[in-house]
């Protein structure tokens, strides 16, 4: 059921995040600031761009490859999330029909451009988003962000919220079992038991809390999360930036298939 | 929001927006923090995400929704730790699940955090449902809340859509598209939201005792900060208002006539992209994102162009003709590009093989 597949795929990608390749012993803030970088870079090119997004595809295919990321989970991921771009995008080709390239012999409108150029953005930008934790982890991207200059209090929240995902997941998990074995075969949830089910789960969930505020307490909390791994930021990190950075606007100031593209058919006729 | 369909200058406003309110928040429970608040917010950001897992059937259609949470997190928590809260849980839904993207995020929290944590609970949650005694009261409350917040933030994605000028969704048929299928979300949130706080209280009523009691702990914001954020909202809402006004004349242009008194607020470029654009070249915060293309490449592209001036033309990328070098150089990088990448993992695996034997 649908519960079972996120739950499972939530710790698979955390999962994905403990390996040790190059691109995962990066410092989490080079990674951060680069992928920040490339999206911006993304979605800062013109609504019909299309060739000269082409090449930034080179940034993720370098996480997947160097990072051992199975590219068929992480895009299973993105199809599952690609819904509302469609649903906005498609009416694109609708409604903006003018044409804007013939090729060889067949027109293409304008609308269908902006469409492509929507949907290969959206994919640059959600992989890069999921290669980050594939390759980081969770917490790191936490850590990297508190060095970054997110609020503390804000970091702790973070931190608190991914430990107690899972555990809270089980509790619902065991909650759903239960209401499954109850209700044969009738598998949709309506309104008024949904509600219960939540409040079940908000109740479990504060008694929770107590308890954990309590051997928290015992433990010395004084409100700050401490994260005990510290980083340095080296120069395999400084040279990383530099290069990603650099690659990512060269691809922006020029638009490089076709300027390939002329090379090519220069070299043939 | 998702990051495909919005511009960098939108994405950065909404994310100077959303860190704003971040920080405010933090400042405000660092003051009077009490350590018991943190873990509960963890927590209760967990308990979201779990009950978010769940899909429930919308009754009359044959679709399932999950819970939003806003509602429920600010009528348990209080404004500021609600924010917090559903800011975490929003960030963690897009770096695991890819749910909108990292640039849209800021668009994200604050749809999804403000209306609800800052105008729907504090100026209608709370004065309609008082002290929580009735449990109609609560209902009615969490209904109305839950409706004005998703509301805005149905509308408040409207406008950061068009902004971005990604879409050619004209703003009447997306406002009509947008705002009835949220009004229905929005009922149903309130109902489990009331659910939600009207089962806690039969079922162990000194929790809510305790969460009233949290509430009083918690600092509660001012009114002359929720004036300032309302003004931040007015100032979007007006100056967007200002673009469909010139974008739209027929529609809109009497609709703001009565408002203001004249029929268009500025003169303004007769599209709401070049509009858009326009703020975006005077808002940029990284002027680097206004990377022009190398004018000699783009001038002989366009041999069959108008000759428009770039900023005003309708629509400045298009190269009319035919494009074939474009295609030839694409197709070779894709090429390029999958091979590097299998030649990688060849090279990989055979590390690997190596290294095991």
């Amino acid at each position: 059921m649908a519960f079972d597949r996120e739950y499972f795929n939530l710790g698979h990608l955390d999962a994905l995040s403990y390996q040790d390749t190059f691109v995962h012993r990066l410092d989490p803030r080079a990674k951060i600031i680069t992928i920040i970088f490339f999206i911006f870079t993304v979605i800062s090119f013109p609504k019909y761009e299309i060739s000269g997004l082409i090449p930034l595809i080179f940034f993720p295919v370098t996480f997947f490859m160097f990072g051992d990321i199975p590219v068929l989970f992480i895009m299973k991921k993105v199809l599952i999330v690609s819904p509302f771009v469609i649903l906005v995008g498609i009416f694109n080709p609708i409604l903006d029909k003018r044409e804007m390239y013939q090729i060889f012999g067949i027109s293409l409108s304008a609308g269908w451009v902006s469409f492509f150029s929507i949907i290969l953005k959206f994919f640059l930008a959600i992989t890069s988003a999921l290669l980050l934790i594939a390759t980081t982890s969770f917490p790191r991207v936490c850590y990297g962000l508190r060095k970054l200059g997110v609020p503390q209090i804000f970091i702790s929240q973070m931190l608190f919220l991914y430990r107690y995902m899972f555990v809270l997941a089980d509790e619902t998990m065991k909650i759903i079992r239960g209401r499954e074995m109850r209700t044969f075969e009738k598998n949709k949830i309506n309104i008024k038991a949904f509600a219960q089910m939540i409040s079940i789960i908000f109740i479990r969930t504060l008694e929770r809390a107590e308890r954990i505020y309590k051997a928290m307490l015992a433990r010395g909390f004084n409100g700050e999360i401490n994260i005990e791994r510290k980083y340095k930021f080296n120069s395999y990190d400084m040279l990383f930036i530099v290069f990603s950075v650099l690659s990512i606007y060269l691809a922006r100031r020029y638009d490089l298939p076709d300027i390939i593209g002329r090379l090519i058919m220069k070299g043939i006729g | 929001m998702s990051d495909a369909l919005i511009s960098p200058a939108v994405g950065t406003t909404f994310w100077a927006g959303t860190i704003a309110v971040i920080g405010y928040c933090s400042r405000k429970l660092k003051e009077k923090i009490d350590d018991k608040l943190i873990p509960l917010m963890g927590v209760m950001g967990a308990f979201i995400f779990a009950a978010q897992m769940i899909n429930f059937t919308i009754p009359g259609t044959g679709s399932s929704g999950h819970l939003g949470g806003g509602m429920i997190l600010a009528a348990m928590l209080g404004s500021c730790p609600a924010f917090i809260v559903m800011a975490s849980v929003l960030v963690v839904q897009a770096l695991f699940f890819a749910d909108g993207g990292l640039v849209a995020l800021g668009c994200n929290i604050w749809n999804l955090g403000v209306y609800p944590c800052f105008i729907a609970y504090p100026l209608i949650y709370r004065p309609l449902v008082k002290d929580a005694s009735s449990a109609k009261r609560i209902v009615f409350a969490s209904v109305v809340g839950a409706v004005i917040a998703l509301q805005l933030g149905a509308f408040s994605v409207v406008i950061q859509t068009l902004l971005s000028g990604q879409s050619e969704l004209p703003f009447g048929s997306f406002v009509l598209a947008m705002q009835p299928i949220h009004l229905a979300i929005g009922i149903i949130e309130g109902i489990i939201t009331a659910g939600v706080i009207n089962f806690v209280r039969t079922a162990r009523p000194e929790i809510i005792k305790n969460v009233i009691l949290q509430q009083q702990l918690s600092p509660n914001i001012s009114i002359k900060k929720i004036i300032v954020i309302l003004g931040i909202a007015a100032l979007l809402t007006g100056g967007i208002f200002s673009w469909f006004a010139s974008s739209h004349p027929d529609g809109l242009e009497w609709s703001i006539k009565k408002v203001f008194g004249k029929p268009e607020l500025a003169d303004k470029d007769s599209s709401v992209h070049s509009a858009a654009k326009s703020v975006q070249e005077k808002t940029a915060v990284m002027p680097d994102y206004d990377f022009k293309k190398s004018d000699s490449l783009s001038e002989s592209e366009q041999p069959g162009n108008s000759g428009a001036d770039e900023g005003k033309s309708k629509w400045p990328a298009v190269r009319t003709g035919t494009s074939i070098a474009g295609i030839i150089g694409s197709l070779f990088v894709v090429t390029v590009v999958v091979a590097f990448g299998f030649l990688i993992r060849l090279i990989r695996k055979k590390q690997a093989e190596s290294r095991n034997v």
